[in-house]
């Protein structure tokens, strides 16, 4: 046991020594960029700072960009344990706001708000639920790889969403991008006022957190999905079937999507919008890579792309600066990230574990 | 090319890989490095070649200390590596492998390097084509491509791990042959293998291992047993065996044809019975791999009926199969038995499918503990497998199998491990048959299944060619069945 207590500790440090180094590497990359664009570096983290935590109401934004990230995170980490690149969870997050509408729509008179919220969510879930396992069974019965089911499916999911805003669930008498008909005030998700923050989305994501690490680490269904991510011809020697568990992973991705698109639509925008994902889905799969697949650190980096996300906002009002500058951040945290990663695995197989006669 | 090692020291931690190793290899000989698993033998070979750096000490080529630390290194100087498994690049062709590394500039050299390839396949007699796939050659044949290699980079010193596991006899034969020859060109050959027979076929000299020094150095003539006192200590004991009863039978195929190999698997029928101890002798790929995995339900059958305790399995997955008690283990076992990234603990959690939702991580850490007792596995619960040796592996593997198993199917169980595991290995697959459990087996070596086996089916280009009880035949009537020369 002290052993093993031994070698986590080390790896943590490991890990947070990485981290800075990678923090120190990309701030100075992004510093670079800003003087070649004959922007004031220290006055664009400055804004960026004031712009995310400057004020209640902004850390209100942060948080509301937080929970689906942290939601589709979660998820996230479901598929990749067993090996899956879900990079689909963008259309299931779609469907989930999808469903969740759909369910909406039949309570806009405002009666019994609560049972209707609740099924809207139950919805929700199912709704992203089903559209992973479209990508699961293309995976395991169709053979076709997830990543490319998953984007297919994706540009399916936004379709969809553009004909119901501008066919069957149009505005009366206009149709127009800035979505369907708002809901009802009694089916917004009730919220803190001076931070335009639902309480109940927090609560979700916090409880998504917990069931996921309580998943991964003390079921079973947690310990079959690193086996079979870790090595899927030795299945066989566990009585393990690779596909079923493979579609019970997406099942917890696309429901957590699925999960994260309803509270878009109850949440924040109270109404069907086409940019419902807002590419929370794909910023995910970097959070849960830059915080090496670990249940813990991703809430937390989570939360740093999502002050990133909120604080660039003002960019080109104070700036003049494009707000894609948190993109930027955020796309060479990750490549720093993962080359780090790689020379982690170089130095490992340069160790040579001794036993290997 | 003359290498010396001087004092050599490899330390992982605390454990000393190699303690201070001393060796000459002179020009123009066969040197071989004995040893049992863990005796350091790789671990030298690896710091040789590049692989790995060592903690201290001096390599000298040709009187010259040098200083190196990649394989592309040690190359330069003319030393190359022979690993134990092949590293080529199985979608592309023989000579598309053959020309790796060689070739420079843009220019297409196919033609230059065509002749060149087929000049040293005469030159040595052997049997590669070069336009075959690399993905459909044995190991053998992988082996002889890569030594073509590597002389045609320039090696001077080569390397070979455990060149003569898994392959056939002919192309170990073929290969000593070569072997030979390269000697007699001038070139230094470093032989390791836990094998005494090989070493005392071929090599000039002999150097022992064990625990990471040298224990002994010795030349031609040999005596067996004072080599064996050097890599054991101790001499080990053969396995014992005794009459079992034989029961009902376990496993039926009836004109069962199946794909996947080299030549897949044609019009099999034969029967398995209870407590029967079953070798499959056979070339590499000779339909052996394929009847393994059709018995153990990892793959489905083209053609035919299979049946297991009477039932046509027709139909059934792999768990029904699993219900029935058989199992199946793979040769590969870090590939296609073990979750590299586990670490034992967790592979004895895997075991327990029964209802509840969370793992009994308790259980499976107690389990695992006494298992590892049990089973002489040398590692600690929370070890990963990958840090295992091949023979620890093994162990484990076997320590996942449920007492209760009716079938046993082991591809080529004793690959890779020294004398003394492999006979714990026979020891405890006999135990089972003690308890009326099948066990089938496939080996490359002809002397271990007829030292472990009641029964030899010999396998030919997929077909059953021989199916005899072990005191019906000999080894002259089983190596002619293999190459194809039954009757």
């Amino acid at each position: 046991m002290n052993i093993s207590d031994n070698t986590k500790h080390t790896a943590f440090l490991r890990y947070s020594r990485e981290l800075i180094l990678t923090l120190v590497v990309v701030f100075s990359f992004t510093t670079l960029i800003l003087l070649l664009a004959g922007a004031p570096p220290l006055a664009a983290y400055y804004q960026i700072f004031k712009g995310s935590l400057g004020s209640w109401m902004k850390l209100g934004q942060v948080i509301s960009v937080w929970i689906p990230l942290t939601l589709c995170s979660c998820g996230l980490l479901y598929t990749f344990r067993i090996n899956l690149w879900n990079i689909g969870i963008e259309g299931q997050v779609m469907m989930g706001a999808i469903f969740t509408t759909f369910v909406l729509r039949f309570g806009m008179d405002g009666h019994m708000p609560g049972m209707y919220l609740c099924a809207a969510f139950v919805a929700g879930i199912a709704g992203g639920a089903i559209w992973a396992l479209f990508a699961g069974y293309l995976k395991t019965k169709g053979g076709i790889h997830e990543i490319f089911a998953g984007l297919g499916l994706n540009f399916v999911a936004q379709a969809i969403i553009l004909w119901l805003i501008f066919g069957p669930w149009k505005r009366p008498g206009i149709a127009s991008m800035s979505g369907t008909e708002l809901l009802p005030r009694e089916l917004w998700l009730p919220y803190v006022s001076y931070m335009r923050l639902s309480v109940v989305g927090l609560v979700l994501a916090v409880i998504a957190i917990a069931v996921t690490a309580l998943m991964l680490r003390y079921t079973k269904i947690g310990l079959y999905l690193k086996a079979i991510g870790s090595n899927l011809n030795a299945a066989h020697m566990f009585d393990l079937n690779p596909r079923t568990y493979m579609l019970i992973a997406m099942i917890f991705a696309g429901g957590f999507a699925g999960l994260a698109g309803g509270i878009q639509v109850t949440g924040v925008y109270h109404r069907l919008i086409p940019a419902i994902s807002s590419n929370y889905g794909y910023l995910a799969l970097l959070v849960v890579m830059l915080s090496n697949y670990n249940v813990w650190i991703s809430p937390a980096v989570a939360f740093f792309f999502a002050c990133l996300n909120v604080g660039s906002i003002q960019l080109p009002m104070m700036l003049q600066l494009d707000s894609s500058l948190s993109g930027v951040i955020q796309g060479a945290l990750v490549l720093a990230a993962l080359v780090m990663h790689a020379w982690r695995m170089r130095a490992k197989t340069l160790k040579e574990p001794f036993y290997n006669e | 090319m003359r290498i010396d090692i001087r004092d050599i020291h490899k330390h992982y931690g605390s454990t000393r890989a190699n303690n201070g190793i001393t060796l000459t290899v002179k020009p123009g000989t066969i040197h071989g490095i004995l040893g049992e698993n863990g005796a350091g033998k790789s671990t030298l070979m690896k710091i040789l070649s590049g692989y790995i750096r060592k903690t201290s000490g001096k390599i000298l080529v040709n009187g010259s200390v040098c200083d190196y630390h990649t394989p592309a290194q040690a190359a330069k100087l003319g030393i190359g590596m022979l690993y134990q498994e092949p590293l080529d690049f199985p979608p592309l062709t023989v000579l598309d492998n053959f020309m790796a590394g060689q070739t420079r500039g843009i220019k297409n050299q196919k033609d230059f390097f065509r002749k060149k390839f087929e000049s040293l396949v005469d030159h040595f007699n052997f049997t590669l084509n070069a336009d075959g796939a690399v993905e459909k050659l044995t190991i053998g044949e992988r082996q002889q491509l890569e030594i073509l290699r590597l002389l045609a980079l320039g090696t001077e010193g080569l390397i070979l791990d455990e060149p003569t596991t898994g392959i056939s006899r002919e192309q170990k034969e073929s290969l000593f042959q070569a072997l030979k020859k390269l000697a007699s060109e001038g070139k230094s050959v470093l032989l390791v293998s836990h094998k005494l027979q090989d070493a005392e076929t071929l090599c000039d000299t002999v150097t022992v291992l064990r625990e990471g020094v040298v224990t002994g150095s010795v030349d031609q003539p040999y005596d067996a047993g004072a080599i064996l006192e050097m890599m054991f200590g101790v001499l080990p004991g053969t396995p014992s065996r005794s009459a079992v009863e034989y029961g009902e039978t376990v496993l039926s195929m009836k004109q069962v044809y199946g794909s996947g190999g080299r030549t897949g698997l044609s019009n099999c029928t034969t029967s398995i019975r209870q407590g029967e101890m079953v070798g499959l002798a056979g070339l590499g790929g000779s339909g052996q791999e394929v009847f393994l995995r059709l018995a153990g339900g990892i793959k489905k059958p083209s053609m035919g009926s299979i049946e297991l305790l009477g039932e046509e399995v027709q139909g059934k997955n792999l768990h029904a199969f699993k219900k029935d008690g058989v199992v199946f283990l793979p040769a590969s076992r870090l590939e296609e038995g073990l979750m590299p990234g586990l670490n034992i603990t967790e592979h004895f959690a895997l075991q327990d499918q029964g209802d509840g939702l969370f793992v009994k991580w308790h259980e499976a850490s107690g389990t695992a503990q006494a298992k590892i007792k049990k089973f002489r596995v040398m590692g600690t619960p929370e070890s990963a497998v990958e840090s295992l040796s091949g023979g620890n592996q093994q162990r484990l593997l076997l320590s996942l199998l449920s007492k209760d198993s009716k079938l046993l199917l082991l591809e080529q169980p004793t690959r890779g491990l020294d004398v003394e595991s492999a006979n714990w290995v026979w020891w405890h697959l006999h135990k089972y048959c003690l308890r009326k459990t099948s066990v089938v087996f496939s080996s490359s070596d002809l002397d271990e299944i007829l030292m472990v086996a009641d029964r030899v089916i010999v396998f030919f280009d997929g077909r059953i060619v021989k199916d005899v009880k072990k005191d019906e035949t000999d080894i002259d009537e089983l190596t002619r069945a293999i190459v194809g020369k039954a009757q």
